[in-house]
């Protein structure tokens, strides 16, 4: 088997898999209202072709896609829209949404439709139909899955890599998808391939999914040189940057898209997702959430259908414990902590999690004594300690010249902290102020 | 509202997983790892070097308490500054001293730049170089170790400004002999540590055993002492191997004040360097002024100084040894 070239840096939190990691993945029921945000997606919003009153099937567009940056929004149920408007959204935004009333006594069968064969489709063809199917990145950044399918012409890619890693805390959908459905993500990756061009896969798996492994090298057809590559468990592996790192070796050029050396990176819920498209010909109406943390009573692997609520989710959970004092949608390094039950599910979203007050970071600092553990932390060395001393003082021009656009955000300078100053907060912040300064001066 | 929601959510910027560790607990485990420090310290110069230590802490203490932000008193970062300015202090120093020294350090060396993390020298040593600056005599009247653990060394409780009275038995440290005398001293004396000096700085062993429990919970970056004892050593040889009259490495390492200032004072956070490159350039500084200044200068210990110095170069050497950025090349990051 060969060996991970790893990555430097990073941090260890606890993995708190064991909650969720050996639970079949389950089917939630469909709930009694959907909610599905226009904007669910990296690039534009979808533009909305529906109206109050509408009849939808499950599968049924209620979103087009807004140019090639863009994917459609499809009802994930059956039933009537009943309202167009806006709506929490789990960043903490309102966003315009559509809702539907779901029709409990219908069977939920999507329209007849073709079901590409897709041994028979030109690249471009096979393209369309993942956007078509409205398939976004399922590992949380929700880029819209067909533009990774179309890099551009001068780009000579040679290696499409799954990422299998999962390193946040509590999530098990992309662990149980590769133990449950491994020949299915065989097939996404076959077909990816074959849009690529490339001759050769490999699938990044973190080494405490041991099961998840096997059963991908089981799964791997003989015709197919897709190698399963156990990586070390450490955050943030699944990075972007770090997985390829850690697979070739090779670093991604600041600035640049993975392309510039020759890979693509996919998310193993994101094949799955092709799978299906091109194997029933369903579009993106569902996904695996993890439902976990020690504030949920009944933690869960579930098949969730876009658009429910997070209220509806963690009542099928059996509700939170007495001391739940956040949820948070994604993972607790980089996910969204949200005030709102009503957000919906959406397409990006890998788990909510429920955590009680005494693992929660709390509200006391103390100065930044230099320890310098945040250097050792960052996983593209950069100086979180010297950064957030600039951050308070608001010099963002220093701080774009520090290689403030490399931060990923990923936490792991605030989770090493000891004075418990908040970090990837403080870069989310300035990066935000250096766009709006951007835009002042154009 | 549905009765298994949570009543009130609590909404957080990630990463929202508490921290592994914290600030007060780093600065306790150092108080800590100091405990056997200051019992060899009791071991050799009995209750006085207890009474000098509390004064130097009282002093830090009641500085931070006047000066610091509400509740800095809890991060044990005074409580360190007064226990090693009083480990770096002969055990007959009149206390007033001692207590002026501690609140000189947190003063000047701490509060006046902004608080813990600000400074740029460690507090304890601007303490010590106040002192030293202002009772040249009192801060190099060196008692003799043993005596009954409750007989008094020097004229510990002179009042202020009263001209101290010298009744004590004293005796020159190792490094004053050779520079002043040019004797030498027993090797297994120095390690040991029944020898003439400052309170905390004659068990050599002692402090190298708290330097290790806390590199190994990563309370102290190693880099540090290894670049400077390794520097020291080397320096120290080649200039024994040179000139034999000068002294060899064991000795230099084991004397003075080398390894309560490698392992607890070039170490502190606040004053060193955070990238790793940099702890080596710092801790080989270090090691080649503290060799110099012994060697060649007018003092026969220059760790007090040779710390300092180095402290004031922290933030060039920060600049010269940023880390290069994932995905650049080493002239891109310039």
């Amino acid at each position: 088997m060969a060996i991970s070239l790893g990555f430097r840096h990073g941090v260890h939190p606890p993995e708190e898999k064991e909650l969720t990691n050996q639970l079949p993945i389950r089917r939630m029921p469909y709930p009694d209202e959907l909610v599905l945000p226009l904007r669910q997606h990296a690039g534009k919003p979808a533009k909305l072709c529906v109206k109050v009153g509408d009849h939808v099937e499950r599968g049924d567009t209620v979103g087009e896609a807004d140019g090639f940056m863009s994917v459609p929004i499809h009802a994930s149920a059956a039933g009537t829209v009943v309202d167009i408007d806006w709506w929490p959204h789990p960043d903490g935004s309102m966003a315009e949404a559509v809702r539907i009333k779901v029709d409990r006594y219908a069977p939920h069968i999507p329209r007849p439709r073709l079901v590409p064969q897709w041994e028979g489709l030109s690249t471009d063809e096979v393209v369309r139909a993942v956007q078509n199917a409205g398939v976004v990145g399922l590992g949380g950044a929700a880029f819209p899955t067909h533009v990774k399918l179309a890099p551009p012409k001068d780009a000579h890619v040679h290696t499409l890599i799954i990422n299998g890693a999962e390193c946040e805390p509590y999530l098990t959908s992309d662990h149980r998808t590769m133990v449950e459905y491994a020949p299915r993500v065989l097939f996404g990756i076959r077909v990816m391939m074959r849009a690529l061009g490339v001759t050769k896969s490999v699938v990044g798996i973190e080494r405490n999914k041991p099961d998840a492994i096997a059963a991908m090298i089981a799964a791997v057809p003989a015709d197919l040189d897709v190698e399963i590559l156990p990586l070390t468990v450490k955050y943030p592996q699944g990075a972007e940057k770090m997985l390829i790192k850690a697979v070739t070796g090779v670093e991604v050029p600041s600035g640049q898209l993975p392309v510039t050396v020759g890979v693509v990176v996919q998310n193993v819920g994101s094949v799955a997702a092709i799978a299906e498209v091109f194997e029933t010909g369903l579009p993106l109406v569902e996904r695996i959430v993890t439902v976990s943390g020690h504030g949920l009573r009944r933690p869960a692997n579930l098949i969730v259908p876009v658009g429910t609520k997070l209220r509806d989710l963690l009542a099928f959970c059996d509700g939170v414990t007495a001391d739940a004092a956040e949820v948070i949608v994604g993972g607790p390094m980089m996910g969204q902590a949200v005030a709102n039950l009503d957000a919906p599910v959406l397409k990006g979203t890998t788990g909510v999690v429920v955590l009680q007050k005494d693992e929660m970071r709390q509200e006391q600092t103390w100065a930044c004594i230099h320890c310098g553990r945040c250097l050792d932390a960052c996983p593209v060395f950069l100086n979180p300690s010297m950064l957030g001393d600039l951050a308070r003082v608001r010099r963002y021009d220093e701080m774009a010249e520090a290689h403030l656009a490399d931060c990923m955000l990923c936490g792991s300078c605030a989770y090493v902290c000891p004075s418990n100053i908040p970090l990837a907060q403080l870069f989310q912040a300035s990066k935000a102020a250096l766009r709006r300064q951007l835009a002042t001066v154009q | 509202m549905n009765e298994s929601m949570p009543p009130r959510l609590i909404v957080t910027a990630s990463p929202h997983l508490k921290p592994a560790d914290s600030t007060p607990r780093i600065m306790w485990n150092v108080v800590w790892s100091l405990v056997p420090v200051i019992v060899a310290a009791a071991w050799f110069f009995g209750v006085s070097a207890l009474l000098v230590i509390a004064a130097a802490t009282l002093g830090a203490i009641a500085a931070e308490r006047v000066f610091g932000r509400g509740g800095s008193l809890a991060d044990g970062s005074a409580a360190i500054t007064g226990l090693l300015l009083g480990l770096t202090l002969p055990a007959g120093m009149p206390l007033w001293m001692v207590f002026l020294g501690g609140a000189f350090g947190i003063g000047f060396g701490k509060a006046v730049w902004g608080g813990l993390g600000q400074n740029v020298f460690n507090p304890a040593l601007v303490g010590r170089a106040f002192l030293q600056a202002s009772f040249p005599v009192a801060i190099t009247t060196w008692p003799t170790v043993g005596g009954s653990f409750f007989s008094l060394k020097g004229d510990l409780f002179v009042a202020p400004f009263m001209h101290p009275v010298v009744n004590a038995v004293t005796s020159a440290t190792p490094l004053g002999l050779l520079k002043f005398e040019g004797k030498g001293s027993a090797l297994a004396s120095l390690v040991i540590g029944n020898r003439g000096g400052s309170i905390g700085e004659t068990a050599a062993l002692v402090i190298l055993a708290g330097g290790v429990y806390l590199a190994s919970r990563n309370y102290l970056n190693w880099r540090i002492p290894a670049s400077i004892l390794l520097t020291v050593a080397a320096f120290s040889a080649i200039v024994h191997a040179i000139d034999p009259s000068k002294p060899d490495a064991m000795f230099m390492l084991f004397s003075g004040g080398l390894m309560l200032g490698a392992v607890y004072m070039a170490t502190d956070m606040v004053t060193s360097p955070v990238t790793n490159g940099g702890r080596w350039v710092f801790g080989v500084g270090v090691g080649i002024l503290v060799v110099v200044i012994r060697i060649w200068g007018g003092l026969p210990e220059g760790v007090m100084y040779a710390i300092l110095f180095m402290n004031a170069l922290v933030p060039f050497i920060n600049r010269a040894t940023q880390p290069r950025v994932f995905g650049t090349t080493p002239r891109a990051t310039t």
